[in-house]
């Protein structure tokens, strides 16, 4: 079996699957935010009763993230509905956005968008907080409400973005329906030349299958180049499965893995222990590649969609308007860190904006030190408009005061975000071309798509 | 059950995304909350570019759609797991999409709520019927018939998906065939 197999064969109680099998699983972790957790939260009362609990308060993990820092009403209500619900079902897990149990949450839009308004609980973006706050564990099986919930395919679990309906089914009975999908096998061999990132792989891959070409399927990435991806590299590339249509992303464990996990589970208190699926000798794929590290070049997908793969040096004649990094694909520390290697000490030529995923993130960029300034103070001295209010933001548009959104149309945008259809960043006649954080920040300086590498030293 | 659907079809490309069916600063209204599901319906598709499609699905100022029947390309659906896509779809009153392929959350999010019928073709229909087109989809038959030329083309048929659409989605479904137990009064 593959490793997807084994996890799902696992989860079902089962000692064997194939895919195509339709089966029912047991839910590890269920995670919802602010977007989706009211519309799920209605599904299960609705069906479940009034006074229905939740199958297990350990397991439901609620993460505010998305319409956070907005003066939009609703988007406000959402997160009070949140905290509501957390409260009356005890759940142990909600990161709130502010930290009075019975207060109501209100952005201050006179503070600006710059400055933190957010509590101690507050945990950023959901992919990226759910392994820095301790609940992805090798082994487990994952439901979220949000298609990027694949990220976590990084720590060797199986998991996926649901809807509300199906939601509110794993919030009342822990379980659900699924079809165990085929195996497409990345196998990864080499390691990462300078200017060359993660986002680099996986914009490459999906080049290669095209942005359906993994539909109802699994994307297995192992090989000897997986032991120099960091996680955070892993989380970027297992974050993209779902923009070639993949059912989830997953990577073979290792070392490192066990030392991220058990590093997290230890300073926030949640479960420690796991099991991780090893890969078998009978894997059966229904697609192989070995991708070649060293061989990567900075790569772009261009609007309207993540398969429109060309390489960064081809398109020096697309000029920009703004440049953005952030999101959970492209807003953790190592990506701030690697932008902020390419903009140190130079000037960025068009609006670029720099959204952390998370408050971690933020400390972490304004306390590591670069000589006598931090990453933090670099990217400022570049020109980068830097908010400490780590969220999704302008990734996914949002309301229209939603900080570095595209108000206006015909506005090009290169970002270390993740999708890129009609519309994704704000206005619908704007362009989005994704790019790796290093490729976003060599592009801003130029003000026109450009290969990071001619000013990276080898 | 409703097995035919007829009226004037609205076509699309490839790669609608969930951003084009329900563009994202909508996310803010609630699906559960009765007045804030109709009014998802009234920005169905309203993302799509006006450049590509001129005609828009649902009309300024309306809340439905005159247009029952959807056609696409390749990948219809595709992007985020919102459930709000296919319930802007049914609150707008769209009965199904019938498109060369779907992704994969965008299908199970149909049947799981139950608003419309995802129905495969295998024909590229979009490069056939143009918006307003008048047609009949019949599930049974697993056909779609073009009105103005009288030609007949075959969809796949919709299997185990149908009776869950037909129940109204997964948790009537489970109730109908005793999975659940039934509401209470």
């Amino acid at each position: 079996m593959t490793l997807t197999e084994k996890l799902l064969a696992r989860a079902a109680g089962k000692a064997r699957v194939s895919a195509g099998d339709n089966i029912w699983v047991s839910a590890d972790v269920l995670m919802t935010h602010d977007v989706c957790g009211p519309g799920t939260i209605g599904v299960f009362k609705r069906e479940f009763g009034a006074d229905a609990k939740v199958w297990d308060r350990e397991r439901v993990v609620i993460i505010p993230d998305h319409y956070i820092f907005t003066a939009d009403s609703k988007s406000n209500r959402n997160v009070d509905a949140l905290r509501e619900f957390a409260r009356e079902q005890g759940l142990p897990y909600f990161y709130d956005v502010i930290d009075d149990p019975n207060g109501q949450w209100k952005f201050d839009a006179s503070k600006g968008l710059l400055k933190k308004q957010y509590g101690s609980n507050y945990a950023g973006v959901c992919h990226t907080a759910l392994p820095q706050k301790g609940h992805t564990r090798p082994g487990e099986v994952l439901f979220g409400t949000d298609s990027h919930t694949c990220m976590a395919g990084a720590f060797n679990q199986f998991a996926t973005g649901i809807g509300n309906t199906d939601a509110g089914f794993v919030m009342g009975t822990g379980r659900l329906l699924i079809k165990v999908p085929e195996t497409m096998h990345f196998r990864i061999e080499g390691q990462l030349q300078p200017g060359v990132m993660a986002k680099d792989i996986i914009l490459h891959c999906i080049g290669e299958i095209g942005f359906d070409g993994a539909t109802y399927r699994a994307m297995q990435f192992d090989g000897p180049g997986v032991a120099s991806l960091s996680m955070d590299d892993r989380m970027t590339v297992a974050n993209m499965a779902i923009e070639a249509g993949g059912k989830n992303g997953i990577f073979e464990f290792d070392a490192r893995t066990r030392e991220y996990v058990e590093s997290r589970t230890r300073l926030n208190g949640t479960k420690s222990t796991f099991e991780p699926v090893l890969a078998d000798a009978d894997q059966k794929f229904v697609y192989e590649t070995v991708i070649h590290l060293d061989k990567l070049e900075p790569t772009v997908a261009c609007h309207p969609d993540p398969g429109q793969r060309k390489k960064a040096r081809e398109l020096g004649h697309i000029k920009l308007d703004r440049a953005y990094v952030g999101s959970c694909t492209g807003g953790k520390t190592s990506d701030f860190v690697e932008f902020a290697r390419v903009l140190r000490g130079r000037r960025v030529t068009i609006d670029t904006f720099g959204v952390p995923a998370t408050p971690e993130i933020v400390h972490d960029l304004q306390t590591t030190r670069w000589g006598d300034k931090t990453v933090w103070q670099i990217l400022e001295d570049a020109g980068v408009r830097m908010t400490e209010n780590a969220g999704c933001a302008a990734c996914l548009g949002g309301p229209v005061d939603t900080f570095g959104r595209m108000n206006q149309p015909g506005l090009k945008c290169i970002s270390a975000t993740n999708r890129n259809f009609p519309g994704r960043m704000g206005h619908k006649e704007s362009q989005v071309f994704l790019a790796s954080p290093a490729t976003v920040a060599a592009s801003a300086l130029a003000g026109k798509i450009t290969d990071p590498r001619e000013y990276v030293s080898n | 059950m409703q097995s035919t659907f007829s009226g004037p079809v609205y076509v699309v490309g490839d790669n609608i995304d969930t951003d084009q069916i329900i563009p994202a600063q909508y996310l803010n209204l609630v699906p559960t909350i009765a007045e804030e599901y109709e009014k998802l319906g009234s920005f169905a598709l309203c993302g799509l570019p006006d450049d590509t499609n001129p005609v828009r699905f649902v009309q300024e100022g309306r809340m439905d759609t005159e247009y029952p029947i959807v056609i696409a390309g390749r990948n219809f659906g595709c992007g985020s797991s919102r459930e709000h896509a296919p319930i802007a779809m049914g609150a707008a009153e769209c009965q199904c999409v019938v498109a060369e392929s779907f992704a994969r959350i965008f299908f199970r999010n149909c049947v799981a709520t139950g608003e419309l019928y995802p129905i495969e073709c295998g024909d590229r229909l979009c490069d056939v019927f143009k918006t307003g087109d008048l047609a009949t989809v019949d599930i049974d038959a697993n056909t779609i018939r073009h009105h103005a030329t009288n030609r007949t083309y075959s969809l796949k048929p919709l299997g185990e998906v149908r009776p869950v659409v037909d129940a109204g989605g997964i948790f009537e479904y489970a109730r109908q065939t005793g999975m659940m137990p039934a509401k209470a009064a």
